[in-house]
């Protein structure tokens, strides 16, 4: 049903990212719990791939689930075509939480470490290339200081430039902006953007702002709880900053946040 | 500001409208206000001072109860501790036994601690070894080290061989339930932040969680190294004729028997002042080069 919305792609790629019908549970001592149910989605080289949904969505699950810290208890998940099965830095990841930058490292070391540990690129190049990343988020001043030093979105930034630094195929982030105040938060999802239009890298974003989605994503996945399922799939390569609050961008929230509601109401119908 | 909402009447109880305010973004100039901080007030925030302060306290304290008490064979005065105490170190007796001690407490505990890595590293990787070290450790860790000691002298005889196994024993539990504790608390983010790179087994426990880890480890170390001090004075005061190697425990066992009190007395200050060194210079600096450098303290 929405298909008519979508725009009609005259080529379309293979797609970088494969999400094939993943359920995923997860086992407390009380019951099994089903995060997601047979959820599917491709994402295309450079697309910015907006997650949405309430919390208890699955969203952040289904994010891991990528990153491969969950196996999926049903389907699978390819990237570039191959079946993922474990962590790796091909796939960065960006939390929500400030103590993802290891507090005994300095801002360019924490931007060294992945290098460090996954012996990438030669090693020759790391402190060069983690400056130049690190510059690039506009920390180039703070390269040398403790992250404790730092205010919160400063770390962000950090963590960004981190991933960045490593080139993965696809950036992973969850809420990276989620417990910034609404100021920095709106800068934050800016920059973002701007580093996009810079390099052009491959975004999953897992966020609850449909604000934020329509901001930042180039297509939004709408998902409700209960267990986590699909209910909509948006192009919003329309939307930016500077759509922000006139009467289309609007609606289109509306749209989803109706979606998002009409989906609570069944739930607890 | 919209200018209606100037006009708008106020709800019931709200102050009436005021004007807006823009204020240009210029600086006035105005010099930064400085509060002049006394220097006693800058001396009683120096942490070392303060605490130096506190050892005189109890000096002056000690010093004139014992000479009221004047009694130096039952509580010898501070003085006179201090003149056993030079006599002590001048004559080679003193200094032989705090030798002798050190020697066997360093290698009691680098033993210990090299120990106390391997099993902690090799049990948090799975959930039954973490079970395992758990087990153990609550097993004996509360088993005092000097309980043992005559099975210890069983097994390897009257002599070091004894005292570094008591030593082990009384570290290595207390270090390894407190990595153990640090490792467990590690944040889910940044294992996943380890894990993400792709790191694994003791890559992961050296990159990760040893130094994410760390003010839990160095507390350990800490609780160990006075429970190593504790455990060799006691052992050597059980046994301290073994060989050459005659301690502190022996220095003031000894003494004791024969009634000279100050000596005693001198050779518990030196178990305090080395304690207090080591605490204070060895420990501090690990502290500041490396969990107060990174904030992980304050």
């Amino acid at each position: 049903m929405f298909m008519s919305r979508e725009p009609s792609h005259s080529v379309v790629a293979k797609p970088l990212l494969e999400v094939d019908r993943v359920t995923l549970q997860y086992v407390t001592p009380e019951r099994i719990v089903t995060a997601t149910r047979r959820v599917s989605f491709d994402l295309q080289a450079q697309d910015r791939f907006v997650l949405l949904g309430p919390s208890g969505c699955g969203k952040s699950t289904l994010l891991k689930s990528i990153g491969g810290f969950i196996a999926p208890t049903e389907g699978e998940i390819r990237l570039a075509g191959e079946r993922v099965r474990e962590p790796g830095a091909d796939r960065m990841f960006v939390f929500q939480e400030f103590d993802q930058l290891l507090p005994w490292l300095s801002v360019v070391d924490n931007v060294v470490f992945p290098m460090r540990a996954t012996k990438r690129f030669p090693r020759a190049e790391w402190r060069d290339r983690a400056r130049a990343a690190v510059e690039k988020v506009g920390l180039g001043r703070f390269a040398d200081v403790f992250p404790h030093t730092l205010s919160g979105g400063m770390k962000q930034r950090v963590a960004i430039a981190r991933a960045l630094a490593m080139e993965p195929k696809v950036l992973l982030m969850d809420e990276p902006f989620a417990a910034l105040d609404a100021l920095t938060r709106r800068r934050m999802q800016r920059e973002l953007l701007e580093l996009w239009d810079d390099i052009r890298f491959s975004l999953v974003f897992v966020t609850h702002s449909i604000q934020e989605a329509i901001v930042l994503a180039s297509r939004i996945v709408v998902m409700t709880p209960h267990p986590g399922r699909i209910v909509a799939e948006f192009d919003a390569t329309r939307f930016g900053h500077d759509q922000a609050g006139g009467s289309e961008f609007e609606a289109f929230s509306e749209r989803i946040n109706r979606l998002l509601f009409a989906g609570e109401e069944i739930a607890h119908g | 500001m919209a200018e209606p909402e100037i006009f708008s009447p106020a709800r019931p109880g709200e102050p009436a409208p005021r004007p807006d305010i823009l204020r240009p973004a210029i600086d006035d100039l105005a010099p930064d206000v400085v509060v002049e901080r006394g220097l006693i007030v800058r001396l009683a925030e120096t942490t070392w001072l303060r605490r130096v302060a506190v050892v005189v306290v109890l000096g002056v304290i000690w010093e004139v109860y014992a000479r009221q008490l004047a009694n130096p064979l039952m509580f010898p005065s501070l003085t006179e501790t201090l003149e056993a105490f030079v006599a002590g170190l001048r004559s080679g007796a003193l200094v032989s036994a705090v030798s002798g001690s050190l020697r066997i407490l360093l290698v009691g505990y680098g033993v210990a601690v090299v120990l106390s890595t391997l099993i902690t590293a090799l049990a948090i990787g799975t959930r039954i070894g973490t079970d395992v070290l758990s087990t153990l450790t609550s097993m004996f860790n509360p088993l005092p080290a000097i309980a043992i000691l005559p099975l210890a002298m069983l097994w390897f005889g009257l002599g070091v061989g004894s005292v570094v196994f008591v030593i082990v024993h009384s570290v290595l539990w207390a270090v390894s339930l407190n990595t153990l504790t640090g490792f467990q608390s590690v944040s889910a983010t940044q294992r996943m932040v380890g894990r993400n790179y792709g790191l694994k087994g003791f890559a992961f426990v050296r990159a990760i969680l040893i130094p994410a880890a760390f003010p839990a480890i160095l507390s350990g170390l800490k609780i160990g190294w006075a429970f190593s001090w504790r455990t060799l004075i006691a052992a050597e005061l059980v046994f301290g004729v073994s060989g050459g190697a005659a301690g502190l425990g022996w220095y003031i066992f000894q003494n004791r028997n024969a009634l000279e009190t100050p000596n005693v007395f001198a050779g518990l200050l030196t178990v305090i002042v080395i304690g207090l060194l080591v605490e204070g210079v060895v420990f501090r600096a690990i502290e500041s080069a490396t969990i107060r450098r990174w904030g992980m303290q304050a």
